[in-house]
């Protein structure tokens, strides 16, 4: 019915309700045929529900999920989990204990001839680089192993769709991220289409073409880790992606801002009448570390991270910024130093007066 | 008008995690039905105290509360201690030996707490060979020499502690297998002795399953009659079968069991509360190799010894004593009857070992998929059985269906002017359903100690695989439970073995076991002509035993029993 | 492959299950006699089979302990198989008769042979063999000449030198209800408390614990009854022999009352479907035969008094029984246990 040609997956208008409580509220986003996306934000925000919602594990109060175009949940249809053709990697990845790495693989597509199976199994295992681990059993392997194996029992039948909750989360912080381009590029071999849940935006970055951040139930933004970093749609999302700090500015003119160190220019994310009071993020790439700055600043905690230094700035008029200097110029606790700002483009929401 | 309609749709739809609540239904209805013949006893509550309550309290209740105490606590120590020792040593240390005491510790499962009192008095009494003997050899008289006497409280205390360790070793077993071995080597590495280790780290860590094994054990012991009764000790059980058969006053019986329920109710929270904290010990789902660390010469044999010790007491030395009457009197004993003793004593056995799975099950997954506190208060409510002396249960079962079973003979009087007997009472199914309530403890406990291992996950992933609820059942669930069920089985199938009270009350004509024909010739002070009776208990309940040291020694391919 | 294995044998035992209970269903024959029997399979079984082989009247049998068979008919009530009550104590018999689950019986046989004190006044109960409760004692530490009465067993001379069952005993109540008859409570009371005092031990174990007790010498007397120490003598094991031959009977009050005598004995059901069935039972248990095979078997004394006497009780020799009407062993029973409570015969 509807002209327009279907995407992958769409999600609309989805409203997902847990005794009593709306977790999921009024969430719309959609995919294209092989994109990797994720759901980013706090814990108990309500982006597992959606993902169980999509699964079929939990059905939507409101709204329609759509699969290539096909209805899986809503308007009085719901799908049973085992029909939908979605794979899932689960938070405790949720190995059979009973079976060995290949039963596991082999779980989900054992109806096919054992030639077959045996094919698709050797060729994931191959993929992931434990065809010699086949014959054992999930407890007798590494976290990591058994990471990569719930992977690919999850792919192995092929799915239109795969979820992912939190896989990375049981890891190393440093590992996380690895494992995340890792992954992207296996489902890149498989083309698979996959979407990830996730509180860590490193993981997401890693892993994503397309993000989505989510509070509460609701979806604040869906869009390109790069807009999400650069445009973010509220407060919220700024403040979640990356770091940062909003300092107090008010509107001169189309591209200039007069804040307490003086006036700021660069093109406004959107525009405010003259006069009016907002906040602008600062963003520690957009601090500049430079001796002959106009800005002066005392360094008031440093931490050293190798490459460089993240500093903590506290400004003429008292507010604080965060920059990055190289890491060969060495500061301590008080000292003064100048700084510029460098922003290509100036991330401006109206004045918070509650904060 | 679009928020009420969205929340009426919500209303509408259930995660699929939930099931209808009939589940909850049958739930409730499946521990009433469990409850009926502990609320007909408990009937009694309701009416006011008589004189012999004061009569009771005046004279021997402060004795029954003070042995049942001390026998609570001797044997929490006794089977503790013996239980956690031979359980650590087996599953972290590589001794010669070590593979087969691991299922021989077992054995002492099979033998029944009475029998076990019989055979140590005639072996240790004053009249016995070993103080006979110490009289000869060294030409003394009684009371010139120091013995023990085996017919006391401490006797009561070594004797339960002897042939109930099992329990608690099993479990303690199946956890200390189930312990990362990182924990215990971060210890290690934190400068704890291997000692430290062991008393600081990895018995803390198995408490839940340490208290689980001894509730087992306590709630056996103060449901004990024949062996506190043959060595004079009053307790509860003793006091509540005197109440009420020796003055017949079932108003102060019923009493009596209910100071005892709550004596019991107190184990069974203490029991919980250990295990709710379990579920933050099992977080990670990445098990270890076993360390396996190999003992020098000295310290094998040292472990080896206190494996065999319980052992050689708690079976070896009375079934020596058991076979050497039995030699002394088969010819006599066994004949063609016997072998139906031997044939009905197995059958009521597996028989219950089955129907006891059934509201295991029913209870075990009511809780997984509906979880309320309604539910678990049940359920908990419904392993109170265990701890019950099987002849209050047994009435509590008579009065029931006696009354049931009148009502159906004046019916049928009325309208076919004939009177059809009794229908249920004095039948085999009177039996499995007492059996069912006595020991749904144990089947309750093994059942959701499996199902704990079947994480809600699992479920999901495979239905995410294409399997629909049946097939998961089947591939995931049954598999993984096996184990625990298997080990359900067993224990509740030994225990029907060694159950007496109940089975002597409720049995039908003409339908003895084992354990009856046992106890008549051993109360009747024939213990070398009820030797044969009580060898072939062991030997009909040693069979499963073995099965389940099988399946604990496999578990280690990928699940855990228990 | 593994479920079908495993599935048959499941089945079939399943089937077997499932044919015992079906097997158990009440049947109701004409000649047939159904029997709760408090006494042990064992010693009552050969009787009972050569009461078929006499009459050709079959019969089903329960054992278990005298209480829970007695609730078990007071439950069962108008729907009981039940048509005989077999116990081996007095007080129990009396107890089936308050609870109300026996019926009176006017048998002639059985009222003729059955002396008066050793069957109930109403007829509902009928004493099938006799036991004496009496003292024994070490033939090495104990001159006979020192012993007397029950009641003479308080006395401080014996103190420490006792040993007894313990007050759960149902023996020990039924001698200690008769002495409440005898003496009055109060007197009964400090009897007990005097005994319990020259205990050498406490009380626990069998009767048969107690002769082996005296002959190893723990203590130097004892109560028990008179059967279990003819079993020592005939065990066929060496140790139980010498025991025995330690031992000494001694018939106590002879002089006044007479020693404590118990009953065996048997009543029929108040909704006994196979009556005179159960009557004949009882019958046949009053034969000379029958009452020679107590006597012989379980060194049991009879109850008619025209019954051959076995070698082992003529060993024991003759003496005079309490002929108090032993309906009065069951009513003090409750008065006895608290008693026994009260002076610490625990």
């Amino acid at each position: 019915m509807n002209t327009k040609a279907h995407n992958h997956l769409d999600i609309i208008d989805v409203s997902v309700e847990l005794g009593g409580n709306r977790v999921v509220d009024n969430v719309s986003l959609s995919m294209e045929d092989g994109e990797t996306g994720s759901l980013l934000g706090p814990s108990g925000c309500g982006k597992t529900t959606l993902l169980r919602a999509i699964a079929g594990f939990e059905q939507p109060s409101r709204g329609r999920v759509q699969i290539r175009g096909q209805i899986v949940s809503g308007t009085g249809h719901h799908l049973a989990p085992e029909r939908r053709g979605v794979g899932m990697v689960f938070q405790d990845l949720a190995l059979f204990p009973h079976l060995t790495v290949f039963d596991n693989v082999g779980f989900g597509i054992r109806h096919k001839g054992s030639d077959a199976i045996r094919r698709r199994v050797y060729e994931l295992l191959e993929l992931v680089g434990l065809e010699r681990h086949a014959d054992m059993y999930p407890h007798e392997l590494s976290g990591g192993q058994q990471q990569r194996v719930a992977l690919i029992r999850a792919i192995a039948p092929e799915p239109d769709l795969l979820l992912l909750d939190e896989p990375f989360s049981g890891q190393d912080l440093e590992l996380r991220e690895q494992l995340a381009r890792e992954v992207r590029e296996v489902l890149r071999l498989d083309g698979v289409t996959a979407l990830l849940v996730t509180h860590d935006q490193l993981e997401a970055f890693a892993f994503s073409d397309r993000m989505g951040v989510i509070n509460c139930g609701r979806l604040h933004q869906w869009d390109s880790g790069y807009n999400l970093y650069h445009w973010p749609a509220d407060r919220f999302v700024a403040e979640f992606i990356g770091r940062g700090v909003f300092i107090r500015a008010r509107v001169l003119d189309e591209d200039r801002l007069h804040a307490g160190i003086g006036v700021i220019s660069g093109e406004m994310s959107m525009s405010y009448p003259a006069g009016t009071e907002v906040d602008v993020l600062l963003r520690p790439d957009d601090v500049r570390y430079d001796p002959q700055g106009s800005i002066s600043a005392r360094v008031e905690s440093a931490a050293f991270r190798g490459a460089d230094h993240l500093y903590t700035l506290e400004l003429g008029d008292g507010s604080r910024v965060m920059c990055h200097v190289p890491s060969h110029h060495a500061h301590q606790p008080g000292e003064e130093i100048t700084i510029r700002l460098d922003l290509q483009h100036m991330v401006v929401f109206p004045r918070d007066n509650s904060a | 008008m679009m928020r009420s309609a969205a929340l009426s749709a919500g209303g509408n739809s259930r995660g699929l995690q939930r099931l209808p609540s009939g589940w909850a239904i049958v739930g409730a209805l499946t521990s009433l039905i469990i409850l009926v013949p502990i609320g007909a006893v408990c009937v009694y509550l309701f009416t006011p105290a008589s004189e012999n309550w004061s009569h009771l309290v005046d004279t021997v209740l402060p004795e029954y509360i003070r042995n049942s105490l001390w026998l609570t606590v001797g044997v929490a120590l006794g089977a503790g201690s013996i239980g956690v020792t031979t359980a650590w040593l087996t599953s972290m240390y590589r001794f010669p030996g070590r593979d087969l005491l691991t299922w021989l510790l077992l054995l002492p499962l099979a033998m029944p707490a009475y029998i076990i009192a019989y055979t140590y008095t005639g072996m240790l009494d004053v009249s016995g060979p070993l103080q006979g003997w110490i009289r000869r050899a060294f030409g003394l008289s009684y009371g010139e020499y120091w013995f023990p006497e085996v017919r006391s409280l401490g006797g009561a205390i070594v004797m339960f502690s002897l042939v109930l360790y099992p329990y608690v070793y099993l479990l303690a077993r199946a956890a200390f297998i189930g312990q990362s071995v990182c924990v215990l080597e971060v210890s290690r590495t934190l400068g704890c002795s291997p000692w430290k280790s062991f008393s600081k780290v990895a018995v803390p860590l198995a408490r839940p399953a340490i208290v689980a094994g001894l509730s087992l054990a306590l709630m056996e012991t103060l449901a004990d009659f024949g062996t506190v009764q043959y060595f004079g000790v009053s307790t509860f059980t003793t006091g509540i079968y005197r109440t009420w058969f020796g003055m017949f006053d079932a108003v102060a019986a019923a009493q009596l069991s209910a100071v005892l329920l709550i004596f019991v109710f107190a184990l069974i929270l203490l029991e919980r509360w250990s295990r709710r904290r379990a579920h933050f010990h099992h977080t990670t789902n990445r098990y270890q190799r076993l360390p396996d660390i190999r003992l020098s010469r000295g310290w094998s044999a040292l472990a080896f010894i206190a494996c065999l010790l319980p052992l050689l007491f708690g079976f070896i030395i009375p079934t020596v004593q058991l076979v050497i009457w039995a030699l002394e009197t088969y010819d006599t004993m066994v004949d063609r009857r016997f072998v139906t003793l031997a044939w009905h004593s197995f059958a009521l056995a597996a028989g219950a070992a089955m129907v006891a799975l059934v509201p295991a099950l029913i209870l075990g997954y009511g809780n997984r998929i509906h979880p309320s506190r309604a539910m678990r208060f049940f359920s908990r409510l419904s392993s109170m059985g265990y701890a019950i002396p099987g002849t209050v249960i047994a009435v509590g079962i008579l009065i029931p269906f006696g009354a049931l079973d009148n009502a159906l003979n004046h019916w049928t009087r009325e309208y076919f002017d004939m009177g059809v007997g009794l229908v249920f009472s004095g039948t085999v199914f009177v039996l499995l359903f007492a059996y069912t309530v006595r020991f749904l403890a144990i089947s309750l406990q093994t059942v959701e100690a499996g199902l704990e291992k079947v994480k809600p996950s699992m479920d999901d992933a495979a239905r995410s695989m294409g399997s629909n609820r049946a097939a998961v059942l089947r591939d995931i669930h049954l598999p993984i439970l096996r184990g625990s069920l298997l080990t359900a089985m067993v224990i509740v199938f030994v225990d029907v073995m060694k159950e007496l009270p109940a089975t002597l009350i409720l049995r039908p004509f003409d339908f003895n076991t084992l354990a009856v024909r046992a106890y008549e010739l051993a109360s009747d002070e024939r213990l070398a002509d009820s030797s044969t009776a009580a060898l072939a208990i062991v030997a009909v309940g040693i069979i499963p035993v073995i099965l389940l040291s099988g399946a604990i020694s496999r578990s280690r391919a990928g699940t855990r029993p228990i | 492959m593994k479920p079908n294995s495993s599935r048959i044998p499941l089945a079939s035992l399943a089937l077997a299950l499932a044919s015992m209970i079906v097997g158990s269903a009440p049947v109701v024959a004409e000649d047939v006699v159904n029997i709760y029997s408090a006494r042990k399979e064992a010693l009552i079984l050969p009787l009972l089979q050569r009461f078929e082989a006499d009459t050709g009247i079959g019969f089903r049998l329960v054992t278990g302990k005298a209480d829970g068979l007695l609730k078990r008919i007071e439950i069962e009530g108008e729907a009981t198989p039940a048509d005989i009550f077999i116990t081996v104590d007095a007080g129990r018999l009396q107890r089936a008769k308050s609870a109300g689950i026996l019926q009176s019986i006017r048998n002639p046989v059985l009222n003729e042979t059955i002396p008066l004190h050793l069957r109930d006044k109403d007829s509902q109960w009928f004493g099938l063999s006799r036991r004496a409760r009496v003292i024994f004692y070490a033939r090495d530490r104990v001159d006979p000449e020192e012993l007397s009465t029950y009641e003479a067993l308080a006395d401080e001379k014996w103190r420490g030198r006792l040993c007894i069952r313990s007050s759960g005993n149902i023996y020990n109540q039924s001698l200690v209800a008769s002495m409440i008859r005898h003496l009055g409570e109060e007197r009964t009371e400090q009897w007990a408390r005097g005994l319990v005092a020259n205990l050498a031990r406490k009380p626990g174990g069998g009767d048969t614990d107690q002769l082996h007790a005296v002959a190893a010498g723990q203590c130097d007397l004892t109560l028990v009854n008179t059967y279990y120490f003819g079993r020592l003598l005939n065990s066929d094991k060496e140790k139980d022999r010498a025991a025995a031959e330690k031992i000494g009977v001694f018939w106590p009050n002879q002089d006044g009352r007479g020693a404590h005598v118990n009953v065996s004995g048997a009543g029929i059901t108040r909704h006994a479907r196979n009556r005179a069935a159960a009557e004949a039972l009882l019958e046949f248990l009053v034969t000379p035969e029958s009452q020679g095979w107590y006597a012989e078997v379980s060194n049991e004394y009879p109850v008619v008094p025209v019954a051959p006497i076995s070698d082992t009780l003529r060993r024991l020799g003759e003496f005079k029984a309490d002929t108090l009407n032993l309906t009065f062993l069951g009513e003090n029973n409750k008065a006895a246990l608290q008693l026994m409570d009260r002076a610490g015969w625990r």
